[in-house]
């Protein structure tokens, strides 16, 4: 322990660090407001920046009054956080990687950490270094709350984008006078099928269509639960008075469906969509007549 | 978070999300030891299955994904565990067609077709794990035992 400085001086290097922050947030904040991480993210006016500058201050100088300098969960963290984590996710949409914007926080400490050096240049050298020491804790603190906030944003993006791909419109394609086509393409969950199911039925409703091709190239996985759902389809749009052709069962879904123990035999099955729409328009009559090959020798 | 590239993993089954997770995570396990396309194809319908009978029936548990050796052969083993009310009647749940709900009940008889080794570990009111294992190339000949 240092000897006493000036009179009844029992501060914490921490609390120091407080104390300096508040009095020269204005300085910080003007500083900061042109460092990367600010500037880019706030490009309206400066006085936004030096705006949000000051908050994080204010917040820094809140944390380091209560000592509090290495906890990622101190309170004075929780006012800014959500102003960090949406400067945070806009470098992120701008393509920076999270170590890039961890990198921009970095760059935020030279500016504070030369200030209160400046500031303590009478001090014995033993009190500068711990009153840096804290400051640059509490910096490498600022830049972990960050940090987490990428990261937690990152899981929720993911988990939205599944949603999206789960909910993925599906839409139905009519390929001919009464001949509707669904492309399934991605997990076909219960949630899904039913809304494939109603966007179907409702549809041979409205194109009157006699046939409903149901095209699963584009699904992955054909489970027992995928198969019902399938079953479940077909038998209620011939309810409706259409017929329901599944096309795109490639080789490995059929090996796996016959050894799964599912009977599809109810199910009119086509290996393509053009030779489910071939069936159909057969079925209506039609005359599909293929042109003369261009070298006759290779029929 | 780790886990992308590498084929031992530890996922939870708590969510359709959570399928969508398993199935994607065996296929490219399954792929890089050396699958092919029907027999990834296989492992990963028997792995949507015992998932979903987890999520559905266990409710909620998890899936252990490992690499496996014999006799220089590599397989996948993959062990789906839940702490739910069990199986009271094995023979029963493993027939095909019997479903306590509203499935096609082929899930489980189904699964235990689609790979080379299958095993039940259930007790109930204390949970359920079923362990399914493949190799790359047919089941080896059990040589030496170890
Ligand atoms: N993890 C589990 N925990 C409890 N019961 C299970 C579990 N897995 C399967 N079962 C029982 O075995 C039955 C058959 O399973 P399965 O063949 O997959 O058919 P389905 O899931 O369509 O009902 C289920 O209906 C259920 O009663
Ligand atoms: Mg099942």
């Amino acid at each position: 322990m240092p000897e006493q400085e000036a009179a009844g001086h029992q501060e914490t290097p921490a609390q120091e660090v407080g104390d300096f922050l508040r009095r020269r947030r204005e300085q910080i904040a003007q500083r900061w407001a042109d460092a990367a991480l600010f500037r880019t993210v706030f490009t309206v006016s400066r006085e936004e920046a030096v705006e949000a500058g000051r908050a994080v201050v204010e917040a820094l100088a809140a944390v380091a009054a209560a000592e509090r300098v290495e906890e990622q969960e101190a309170d004075g963290f929780a006012v800014v956080r959500e102003q960090l984590a949406r400067m945070a996710a806009s470098r992120s949409r701008a393509g920076s990687t999270n170590s890039q914007i961890s990198a921009e926080v970095d760059a935020l400490r030279p500016a504070v950490v030369d200030l209160l050096v400046a500031e303590l240049a009478d001090q014995p050298a033993e009190h500068v270094r711990e009153s840096t020491t804290a400051l640059t804790v509490l910096m490498g603190t600022l830049r972990l709350v960050v940090l987490e906030t990428l990261l937690s944003a990152g899981q929720e993006l993911i988990n939205r984008q599944h949603l999206q791909l789960l909910e993925v419109a599906t839409p139905v394609i009519k390929l001919w006078e009464g001949i509707v086509a669904v492309p399934l393409i991605g997990t076909l969950d219960s949630a899904r099928s039913q809304v494939v199911m109603e966007t179907l039925l409702d549809s041979i409703v409205e194109q009157h269509a006699r046939f409903a091709i149901l095209d699963i190239t584009g699904v992955p996985t054909v489970d027992s639960l995928v198969a019902q759902h399938l079953m479940k389809t077909v038998a209620a749009a011939r309810l409706m008075g259409a017929e329901c052709i599944v096309s795109g069962i490639r080789p490995a879904i059929a090996q796996t469906i016959v050894h799964l123990g599912i009977d599809l035999g109810s199910v009119k099955t086509r290996a393509s969509l053009a030779d489910a729409l071939g069936y159909a328009l057969r079925q209506q009559g039609a005359h599909i007549v293929p042109q003369e090959p261009h070298d006759a020798g290779s029929r | 978070m780790q886990t992308a590239g590498g084929v031992s993993a530890c996922l939870p089954i708590h969510s359709d999300l959570d399928l969508v997770w398993v199935r994607q995570h065996v296929r490219q396990a399954a792929a890089q030891l050396g699958f092919g396309l029907v027999a990834q194809t296989k492992l990963v319908t028997a792995a949507s299955e015992l998932a979903r009978n987890t999520l559905v029936h266990g409710g909620g548990g998890q899936m252990a994904c490992a690499p496996v050796s014999r006799g220089g052969v590599p397989g996948l083993r993959l062990a789906f565990s839940d702490e739910g009310p069990g199986i009271p009647d094995l023979e029963q749940a493993l027939r095909d067609g019997y479903t306590s709900g509203e499935g096609l009940g082929m899930g489980l008889g189904g699964a235990r077709r689609l790979v080379h080794e299958f095993a039940i570990d259930s007790r109930p009111g204390s949970g359920t794990t079923v362990t399914v294992t493949s190799w790359v190339s047919g089941p080896p000949r059990p040589r030496e035992e170890k």
